[in-house]
């Protein structure tokens, strides 16, 4: 029998995508709105289908949550957590060690509006936080962005490779409104792979033992490290810069947007066409590493008029400028809060530019 | 007086479980007596391959210099918590950290409470010598009242800081925990000012072990090991050892707090 279709919301899509890539462990902290996440995988512990599903625990901070994450990672396990806006800013501790150990993992960052408490509601105001390293020291971060249901539940898939084959922490940016939204989805066939993981602390059993250790007290030895971070985030950039473009063969504009923002691009992509205009559309997987390449490709081409429409006050502008370095003009329509722009916003602001 | 020249292993027998890389604690510190308590019970249990130490934040963060066997460094404070991801992912490794009273009981007193709470089969070593030592110097939770550190240059006052906090009496007071202990490492003076007791390195010594054998059996284990700081407390070596007989161990009494599996007895 062919997979039937599903009706999910985003959160529990993330989750059910995750056990079928074999997710060994979740450290569950409740936040609104990402705890269908833990819910939907504290039901499905246990159950025969996800052999590989070993450990669901609930911590008591968001700290001692990722701190778990990472013993579990140590273990060369496949673990994950999930949180929301003040939570991510408390996982940033977790993600500067991580980073310095080269960790694999995944955190899930269901983006609300904020700062600080702020409301419940869709923002893209972490952008910042998860694509620059939000927490100390400086690192690359691997940020992937999914802009549906379907998406929410085949990222943790890519995100458990790339965290294993780069050994660093991977961030799903979600947003309020996908993780709450509810469509149909098939879930994709995922094998589960298995990633070499010899550099694990699970006994030295008759070899070399190994040391995961962020402390290096010599200079020398912690700006070698710096390089090594750097190389890598150079590879990554090189490698695996991930957007879907829509319609910008021939097109004159061309919308920037990621996450929810992508989705409402996409729909007025086709309402500018039927005006005439001819728009199109590259919706950003990975917002890190940028697809970089994917704009300097279309500003070669001939591109003039870009926009993005984001969810902030035009924090993805920063990594479109440095990819169009002042050779085209780029407009920007937002809307912060948990509100989002309207198709109107985007198709006017569109069409004023194009003329 | 004991004799400084010779290497010693040479008077002490060599270890699988230490490195040959000399220690960075001071002259003096219980640290090094830990350190090495800490090697010989997994030699005795044969448990060093199967073993991960959690690297804690302050003087034990070079631990895995000199503990022979894998490692993985927590941010400060998380040590329980890196440990409890470790344990659940892989039952079958021993975990262990020591950790200072800074680390556990201060910046970390959550992730230990609560592996406590759920009582983790996990093994923590605390040295509580009063003080933050790798800073140099500063108020730590379990700073007697009147102490002067660096942060409390007229001395702890209780009426600002409270009293210091008795980390073996708070975690005894939980369900979860299977085994609490605390011990006066260092050596105690005698009625002869030239002779001191080292009594509590061979307490220590059944601590370690016991410690970990309680894992094993698949309980939460803390042994609290009372212990000097004399380069922060500004005391000679020898002051610091009476200071701790005469003061810390009133405060901290050492004594058995919780012994679920009856391992003291067997």
């Amino acid at each position: 029998m062919s997979a039937a279709a599903e009706f999910l919301k985003g959160n529990e899509a993330l989750a059910l995508g995750a056990l079928k890539t074999g997710l060994n462990a979740y450290f569950a902290y409740p936040i609104t709105p990402s705890s269908e996440i833990p819910e939907t995988l504290a039901t499905e512990f246990g159950k025969p289908e996800w052999p590989d599903f070993k450990v669901f625990l609930q911590a008591a901070s968001e700290l001692e949550a990722i701190n778990m994450v990472m013993g579990a990672a140590a273990t060369g396990a496949k673990v994950m957590t999930a949180t929301s806006g003040p939570g991510f800013s408390l996982k940033q501790e977790g993600l500067s060690f991580a980073s310095s150990m080269e960790l694999p993992m995944l955190i899930v960052d269901v983006n609300r509006a904020g700062p600080g408490l702020g409301n419940l509601g869709p923002e893209q105001t972490d952008y910042f936080q998860a694509t620059r390293g939000g927490g100390h020291g400086g690192y690359p971060n691997i940020v992937l962005a999914p802009s549906s249901v379907p998406e929410m539940a085949s990222l943790p898939s890519l995100g458990f490779s790339l965290a294993f084959r780069y050994r660093n922490p991977v961030i799903i940016l979600a947003d309020a409104f996908l993780g709450q939204l509810k469509e149909d989805l098939v879930f994709p066939e995922v094998p589960t792979e298995r990633f070499d993981v010899s550099w694990a602390t699970t006994g030295a059993r008759g070899a070399e033992r190994h040391i995961l250790s962020s402390l290096h007290l010599d200079y020398g030895e912690q700006n070698r490290f710096h390089e090594h971070l750097e190389a890598k985030a150079e590879e990554i950039a090189r490698l695996e810069q991930r957007a879907e473009t829509y319609r910008t063969e021939d097109a004159e504009v061309v919308l920037i947007a990621y996450g929810i923002c992508g989705r409402l691009c996409r729909r007025a992509v086709g309402m500018l066409r039927e005006k005439g205009i001819r728009a199109g559309l590259v919706r950003p997987i990975t917002v890190s590493p940028f697809p970089r390449k994917e704009l300097g490709t279309l500003v070669e081409r001939g591109v003039r008029n870009f926009m993005v429409v984001e969810l902030n006050m035009g924090q993805m502008v920063e990594d479109v400028r440095l990819a169009i370095g002042g050779r085209a003009r780029i407009e920007l329509v937002h809307r912060t809060g948990g509100l989002l722009p309207s198709y109107l916003d985007i198709v006017q602001r569109a069409e004023e530019i194009s003329r | 007086m004991i004799a400084a020249e010779g290497h010693y292993e040479d008077k002490l027998g060599h270890l699988a479980t230490l490195t040959s890389t000399p220690t960075h604690y001071c002259a003096g510190c219980e640290h090094g007596t830990l350190t090495r308590l800490i090697a010989s019970a997994l030699d005795e249990l044969d448990l060093r391959e199967k073993t991960v130490l959690v690297d804690s934040v302050g003087c034990s963060v070079f631990a895995h210099d000199y503990l022979n066997v894998d490692a993985i460094q927590a941010p400060h404070g998380r040590a329980p918590a890196v440990m409890a991801g470790i344990k659940r992912m892989r039952p079958d490794l021993t975990v262990f950290a020591v950790q200072g009273d800074g680390d556990a009981v201060s910046i970390g007193l959550l992730e230990l409470v609560y592996a406590a709470v759920r009582g983790e089969p996990i093994t923590i070593f605390l040295v509580n010598n009063a003080i933050y030592g790798m800073t140099g110097g500063q108020m730590a939770p379990t700073t007697p009242v009147g102490m002067v550190t660096t942060t409390t240059p007229r001395g702890r006052e209780a009426a600002l800081a409270g009293p210091p906090l008795d980390a073996s009496k708070l975690i005894a007071s939980l369900d979860g925990p299977a085994y609490v202990k605390r011990v006066l490492l260092p050596v105690t003076p005698t009625p002869s000012p030239e002779v001191f007791n080292a009594r509590g390195a061979l307490e220590g010594a059944r601590a370690v072990r016991n410690a970990f054998r309680v894992q094993q059996m698949g309980g939460f284990a803390f042994v609290e090991f009372v212990s000097t700081c004399s380069i922060n407390w500004k005391m000679s070596i020898l002051e610091s050892k009476r200071y701790a007989t005469d003061v810390l161990a009133k405060i901290f009494p050492p004594g058995l707090f919780k012994d679920r599996f009856g391992v003291e007895q067997r």
